[in-house]
């Protein structure tokens, strides 16, 4: 409840709150003993200023019971909730617990409702107006600091909405990137290559596999070099999903375009991660947020939204 | 600088003085209590011109009160403040909580009102439009329907306990409830459709927090219109006590002609008061039996009086009946009762530096006011970079920068929106140029620019969306630009 190890702060904060909800108790009672010497036009005889006369006007009774009404709550108060020292109340009660309890009853109400998406293919929900727009605040909150609100990434964030896929793009893989994570591994390839100038020769190999701008001298002795590479990538360059090893041939640079980037990677290549949602999100919300992801490459079949 | 060019400080020591009342021989010094016990005030009903005002006043106040929420404007409610989806709906005005100045805006023009009211007339607003006199004159009302006039009421108080009484305070206590509980309803029904929360209030179907305010409301009706009354504005009322500083000595207040009046007494009706060595003041007392503060108005002014000029109207009646003229108790000035002042050279007053810049001020702030309200386009339109990306660059070498613009339509139409990029040369929208946005609905669209690579030195260059509103035919609302900047990396 709190962060002190010995018992005597507890105490300390305790024995000051009711000595002082007491001592209040005991001002209004002599004060409602009191008595105050007057004269007759109500003034207490004290002049300022030569003509400023200071009135004795009385407080109102009343005004008492409103000191007692509130010694009562907080003695009340006290007896319920947390406020003497370490005592947690009658109650319980915790902010931590009430903001738990306020998310289980949010989820409660919600919980019909992922049912029903959970019991559809996510090829359906992503034409479900109502789900899109569930995918669209969850995407919001969860996924646009690295993806970008648009779901079009930016350098080192992948697009999502480009058909192209790293591990996949069937709704089933993409639930798998949502729950585990990825990582993707491009390791320092300098050594297996060969020389610098092996290395700027496959650089240009590889912008040639895209028809981008290229060195054809550099580009054909690169190829041989290319080998080293095809364990991932594939002969044709055209990568591995099940490795998560990208596609050299369609012009798509997640990691920067240009002969610079593709020598930076390939002699130091480079460790990448999309962190796991599993622990953050629940089942129903991982299933709505696989179909917003899944349709944003799919526009033509989840343009029934 | 030379602390001897100072003139010296006056220092007045504190210290009971020795005043010369002492000499007054009931002005012994006296042992009284820290708290004064409540003394009930029997106010005694009073006929006249300003209780006629004052009624006015309470007719008028409350017909708003009670009435406008079941005002209908179309197909919903004319007035009603939807906290929940946050839209305010005021007649053909939807607001959002981003027209919050218009709030502040009313909120200067009452406070103006009151100090300008408050400097001609003095405690106008107390006397007879604020909530608390209202609802005591109206509970009152009913006091004395069922328990008759002041020393009925007084006598019944007296009595022991009879069916009688019983009787009486029970049927007074219902309907003090229900017309607490009914005002408690209509504050609610200024925050939820006031229809539908009647149906849920018969089908018993009410939200708790619903139930809470209604039941709230009606209980602070109930307690300061039925027992605290003169308390509230003795006691608690901060306005009471800060509008000394908008009295002057040319301030209408409710006075005691106190050359004319003194010295007092009773005589018979034939008597020549002259010869009796009397004023015109006749002591029956009664302009202290209905005084809702329960004060003498003959001891000049004090704080407690709230200026309802009950005493005036009462007094007049009085002056009529044994045939003295009229006004020994009346609104007048300081200065105008000094110096024995006409009608006309007290009104001449009135336009005085300190009514003239209130007037002054409160008119410039009420035309600024509805100028803001009449040129008010009917929707808003708020531009936020994406957080993720500064920018990219995508295929074609072009610069990509992403924004996400909120529509708030405060129409009750759907608008279409057209978004245009301006600001630098070869900029271009990449993404969907026409927005719908339903009535009164807000939706956040993301937008893409894109710029040809070198067309911009790196760094952030001032753009602005220019964004034309128009209903569906073409009419268009308005137009607006918005600023926003382009990020062009290194």
């Amino acid at each position: 409840m709190s962060d002190f190890t010995g018992n005597f702060w507890h105490l300390f904060v305790a024995g000051i709150t009711l000595v002082g909800i007491i001592a209040c108790l005991i001002l209004l009672w002599f004060s409602g003993k009191a008595k105050a010497m007057t004269a007759n036009d109500n003034t207490t005889g004290h002049v300022w200023d030569g003509d400023l006369r200071e009135m004795n006007n009385p407080l109102p009774r009343w005004w008492v019971g409103l000191f007692i009404i509130t010694i009562v709550f907080s003695l009340v108060y006290l007896a319920f909730y947390p406020g003497l020292g370490n005592q947690p109340g009658k109650f319980g009660w915790t902010s931590a617990g009430q903001y738990d309890a306020e998310v289980a009853k949010a989820n409660e109400q919600v919980a019909p409702l992922y049912a029903k998406f959970l019991g559809m293919p996510p090829e359906e929900v992503a034409k479900d107006a109502q789900a899109m727009a569930i995918g669209d605040r969850l995407f919001m909150n969860n996924c646009a600091q690295c993806h970008g609100s648009d779901a079009r990434g930016s350098k080192g964030f992948p697009n999502l909405t480009d058909a192209d896929w790293l591990h996949g793009g069937s709704p089933e893989k993409i639930k798998e990137t949502l729950v585990q994570g990825r990582i993707g591994m491009m390791p320092p390839m300098a050594a297996a290559v060969g020389s610098p100038d092996d290395v700027r020769n496959v650089a240009h190999y590889v912008l040639s596999l895209s028809g981008s701008p290229h060195d054809s001298l550099r580009a054909s002795l690169g190829k041989a070099k290319f080998g080293a590479c095809a364990a991932c990538h594939g002969m044709d360059g055209k990568g591995n999903q099940s490795l998560g090893a990208p596609n050299l041939t369609d012009d798509i640079w997640l990691h920067g375009w240009g002969e610079n980037a593709i020598v930076n990677m390939i002699n130091n290549g480079k460790t990448n991660q999309m962190p796991a949602q599993a622990h953050k999100l629940t089942e129903g919300q991982i299933h709505v947020l696989t179909s917003y992801v899944w349709g944003l490459s799919n526009v033509k079949a989840a343009a029934g939204k | 600088m030379d602390p001897q060019e100072n003139p010296p400080r006056k220092i007045v020591p504190i210290a009971p003085a020795h005043v010369p009342m002492a000499v007054d021989e009931d002005s012994t010094e006296q042992v009284i209590s820290l708290y004064a016990a409540h003394k009930k005030i029997y106010p005694r009903s009073v006929q006249g011109l300003f209780a006629y005002w004052r009624w006015v006043l309470v007719f008028v106040t409350q017909l708003v009160f009670y009435g406008l929420p079941w005002l209908e404007w179309g197909q919903r409610q004319a007035v009603l403040f939807d906290l929940g989806s946050r839209r305010f709906y005021i007649f053909g005005i939807v607001l959002y909580p981003q027209d919050f100045i218009y709030l502040t805006a009313i909120l200067v023009i009452s406070a103006f009102s009151l100090f300008l009211f408050t400097a001609v007339a003095g405690r106008l607003w107390c006397g007879y439009a604020c909530p608390q006199t209202v609802y005591s004159e109206i509970f009152l009302w009913v006091e004395r329907k069922i328990e008759g006039d002041r020393t009925a009421r007084m006598k019944l108080d007296a009595a022991g306990m009879s069916l009688e009484k019983l009787f009486k305070k029970a049927y007074k206590h219902i309907v003090w409830v229900g017309i607490a509980m009914w005002t408690g309803f209509t504050f609610v029904g200024y925050f939820t459709p006031i229809r539908e929360l009647g149906m849920e209030f018969f089908t018993g179907n009410m939200g708790s927090w619903e139930i809470f305010w209604v039941f709230f409301y009606a209980f602070a009706t109930y307690g300061n219109a039925g027992f605290m009354r003169e308390q509230v504005c003795k006691y608690m009322c901060p306005y009471a006590r800060f509008q000394s500083a908008m009295f002057d000595r040319d301030t209408l207040i409710v006075t005691y002609d106190e050359a004319r009046g003194e010295p007092r007494g009773a005589r018979s009706k034939k008597a020549d008061p002259k010869a009796l060595g009397l004023g015109s003041c006749v002591d029956c007392s009664l302009c202290v039996q209905v005084c809702p503060t329960g004060i003498d108005i003959r001891k000049g002014l004090q704080y407690e009086c709230i200026g309802c000029g009950a005493c005036a109207d009462v007094c007049d009646t009085v002056m009529e009946k044994v045939g003295y003229p009229k006004g020994l108790v009346k609104y007048s000035t300081q200065n105008a009762m000094a110096g024995g002042w006409s009608r006309e050279q007290t009104w001449r007053r009135v336009l005085r530096p300190r009514v003239l810049l209130y007037t002054g001020i409160l008119a410039i702030v009420t035309l600024a006011l509805l100028v803001s309200l009449a040129v008010r386009k009917p929707f808003k339109v708020d531009v936020v970079r994406d957080r993720a990306a500064l920018a990219r660059i995508v295929a074609g070498g072009q610069i990509e920068n992403v924004y996400r613009l909120q529509f708030m339509n405060a129409a009750e139409k759907p608008l279409h929106f057209k978004i245009e990029a301006q600001g630098l040369p070869g900029l271009k929208l990449v993404t969907q140029d026409d927005v719908l946005v339903s009535p009164t609905e807000s939706r956040w669209v993301s937008v893409r620019l894109q710029l040809p690579y070198d067309a911009a030195q790196p760094g952030s260059h001032p753009i602005h969306f220019h964004i034309r509103s128009y209903e569906e035919g073409e009419a268009v609302v308005g137009e607006i630009d918005e600023k926003s900047v382009f990020l062009v990396p290194r």
